[in-house]
């Protein structure tokens, strides 16, 4: 599964990478790459080394070994493994939480504000020009409202807008939490299990926003337990189990490969690597 | 609870209520007239006592009971009628501040205490920045004040720079050392940053000791030019050249008071103004954007050490600049003024104001320092009054006076937020 050679419509490309923590290997030299406008599934039993993967895809961990590479058309790729965590979501590359991390004492719409943190940052002038009043920065702030307005409809929030994000229900937060992705602007939404705790009528909207999503151009990588979700949108999936890749490929390819079947239905192997959650 | 478990829950705390006080009321020694040890017994003192933990008691649980049922993420009834009167509350103050040296009876000793009042307001707006915006402990304020006093002292002193000159000086100057020290420590959280920022205001505070050829040690810097009116001196001489004369008014020594109150009084308003401002701009919102959730701060692209180093410095330029005024109204610094204690007040006031309120810490100021000198009359007990005061306005407020986050834009009706939601921040 190594030697992949970058093609034009890839937008992420995972080379070979390891993570270490101490003895364990939780992920070992992994290749795979996400295609442009795809969505892009990781699946895989617990302890599979899925949210490790993540985490040194979007700079929480820094990986042993391998690259990590954001391709952007027209110009150099970007090396992520070498970036801060900040630097990678600033390249491009928004992620959500397994567990919702939210603001939770701030409303819906200073959430997606706070997302376009770098973008206002620009128009206020170092932050001392908008204080004395001396730059672009109401008319900047009225853009970032316009987008927040627009993914706060698109996620279904807009009468929640001013409520504090930590008093939305269960599934308004997971929502909310993929609007703050989107208002980065982002080319790739890494999503982190967008599906747990969903009931199915959730999980239904959610599989239609992604959709969504994927059509107004940006790509996904999604983590994901719930396989109706994944078959019903994945363009790709990419199986891992006990930290190494063993399947890549179209959806029915996946559901039909043996050792994907034998990952899933298990050899009697029960040991739940520590996969260290964000 | 009904009446019933209501009585038996009361008479159980007046049984450990006698159980305490049988012995240490009920039973006194006294010397008695053949010099020898007596024992008095109270009785009284002690029925009294236990009848007043068990009507206490019994109110509590009666009242508790009475409101156990209740939505707690919303806003309590109380809250709420604190909040309507808190739209009079800021406007009313500040006409009130404004007005002060001009309303009958004010006399300099009012004025002082005025002066000091509303310094400690605007050291609590600083700290307020730091703590209650970006949520980073800080115990170690106080140095940055000490910085900005030390600053005018000795640009004064070495330079002869006035005043004017000074006051931005020492603001960048406090403003650099809280840079300084942000660097190393930003990366600690929680009780570790705390117990940094507690050492950095000790360690300046023993350099100012110790360093006796450039700060004078423990005897302090005296002398220190007093601030003149645009270059106009205080004075009693009624020249021309200085305020008095050039105005045509009576040379009188409440003239300088005066022109204390309003420049520390403008001083606390720019903290305010500025940081108002800010709490409504990406700035600020992505401070207490890092008081919620650090990680997820990074995740979308905050650069997580200069938006906390923004705070540090920020605030620490406020304290300079409060300490710039402290030197100058005092003419006398030494570093018994910028102890540990200092700090600790500080933060009090921020905390017990409202983390994050500007109203809040006004009014704490004004509670803390203002009934610290209103209390003087009880002497050795002033510290017991204040103390229970305090522990009373906690147990019955513990996010503060104002303990709700005003949303800093909306769609709609701007809704206050329960400080239930609102984070705290881990450093």
């Amino acid at each position: 599964m190594s030697g992949h050679r970058p093609h034009r419509d890839m937008i992420l490309e995972v080379a070979g990478l390891t993570m270490r923590f101490g003895g364990l290997t939780a992920v070992s030299q992994v290749s795979f790459a996400a295609t442009r406008g795809e969505i892009t599934a990781v699946i895989g039993p617990n302890g599979a080394g899925k949210t490790t993967l993540f985490n040194c895809i979007t700079g929480f961990y820094r990986p042993t070994g391998g690259a990590i590479r954001l391709h952007r058309p027209g110009e150099l790729p970007v090396d992520l493994h070498a970036l801060p965590g900040h630097r990678i979501a600033q390249a491009g590359v928004a992620r959500t939480f397994q567990n919702i991390r939210l603001f939770p004492g701030m409303t819906a719409l200073e959430n997606l504000l706070v997302a376009q943190h770098n973008k206002l940052m620009k128009s206020t002038g170092f932050g001392l020009g908008a204080v004395l009043g001396l730059s672009g920065y109401p008319r900047a702030e009225r853009e970032a409202v316009e987008l927040a307005k627009r993914w706060l409809s698109a996620t279904n929030l807009m009468e929640r807008a001013d409520d504090p994000a930590g008093a939305l229900p269960y599934g308004a937060q997971r929502r909310l939490e993929i609007a703050r992705a989107m208002c980065t602007e982002p080319s790739l939404l890494c999503l982190d299990e967008p599906a747990a705790g969903l009931n199915p009528r959730e999980s239904d909207e959610l599989s239609r926003l992604l959709l969504d999503i994927r059509g107004q151009g940006t790509s996904l990588l999604l983590i994901e337990h719930d396989m109706g979700v994944v078959m019903r949108i994945s363009d790709k999936v990419v199986v891992l189990d006990h930290g190494k890749l063993i399947a890549d490929g179209s959806p029915a390819a996946v559901r039909a490969d043996p050792k994907v079947i034998a990952a899933y239905l298990g050899e009697g192997d029960e040991d739940e690597e520590a996969e260290v959650v964000a | 609870m009904t009446p019933a478990q209501a009585l038996r829950d009361a008479a159980l705390a007046a049984a450990v209520a006698f159980g305490l006080f049988a012995m240490l009321v009920g039973l006194r020694t006294d010397i008695g007239p053949a010099g020898g040890l007596i024992l008095r017994s109270r009785w009284a003192e002690v029925a009294l006592l236990c009848g007043i933990v068990f009507a206490g008691r019994l109110a509590i649980t009666l009242w508790a009971g009475r409101r156990a049922l209740r939505a707690t993420t919303g806003p309590t009834p109380f809250t709420l009628a604190l909040q309507r009167l808190g739209r009079f509350v800021a406007p009313v103050l500040l006409a009130l501040a404004l007005l002060l040296p001009a309303l009958p009876g004010i006399g300099r000793y009012e004025l002082d205490i005025g002066i000091l009042v509303l310094t400690y307001v605007m050291l609590g707006w600083g700290l307020n920045i730091v703590v209650g915006l970006a949520g980073l402990l800080d115990l170690g304020y106080v140095a940055f004040y000490a910085i900005g006093a030390y600053s005018y002292a000795l640009l004064a002193q070495y330079f002869g720079l006035s005043f004017w000159i000074c006051l931005p000086l020492a603001g960048i100057l406090a403003a650099f050392w809280g840079v300084l020290l942000g660097f190393p420590v930003l990366r600690l959280r929680g009780d570790y940053l705390a117990i940094v920022t507690l050492a950095f205001g000790e360690i300046i505070r023993v350099v100012l000791l110790n360093w006796t050829e450039l700060t004078g040690g423990p005897n302090g810097i005296s002398g220190i030019p007093r601030p003149s009116f645009f270059g106009l001196p205080f004075n009693m001489s009624g020249d021309p050249d200085s305020f008095a004369g050039f105005f045509g008014l009576e040379p009188s020594p409440s003239h300088r008071i005066i022109f204390l109150y309003y420049l520390i009084f403008g001083l606390a308003l720019l903290t305010n103004w500025v940081t108002i401002r800010l709490r409504r701009q990406p700035l600020g919102r992505a401070w207490e954007a890092l008081r919620e959730d650090e990680i997820a701060c990074r995740a979308l692209g905050i650069n997580i050490t200069t938006t906390k180093l923004t705070a540090f410095a920020l605030g620490a330029m406020f304290g300079g600049f409060a300490g710039a005024f402290f030197a100058t109204r005092q003419a006398f610094i030494s570093p018994e003024s910028f102890t540990f204690i200092e700090s600790a007040i500080i933060l009090a006031i921020v905390v017990l104001g409202g983390l994050g309120s500007q109203v809040g810490v006004a009014i704490a100021a004004l509670v803390m320092i203002g009934g610290f000198e209103v209390f003087r009359g009880l002497d050795e007990w002033r510290m017991l009054v204040f103390g229970g005061a305090m522990v009373v306005i906690m147990v019955l407020r513990p996010r503060g006076l104002v303990g709700t986050r005003t949303p800093s834009i909306a769609l709609g009706r701007k809704r206050a937020i329960s400080g239930d939601l609102v984070g705290e921040g881990h450093g």
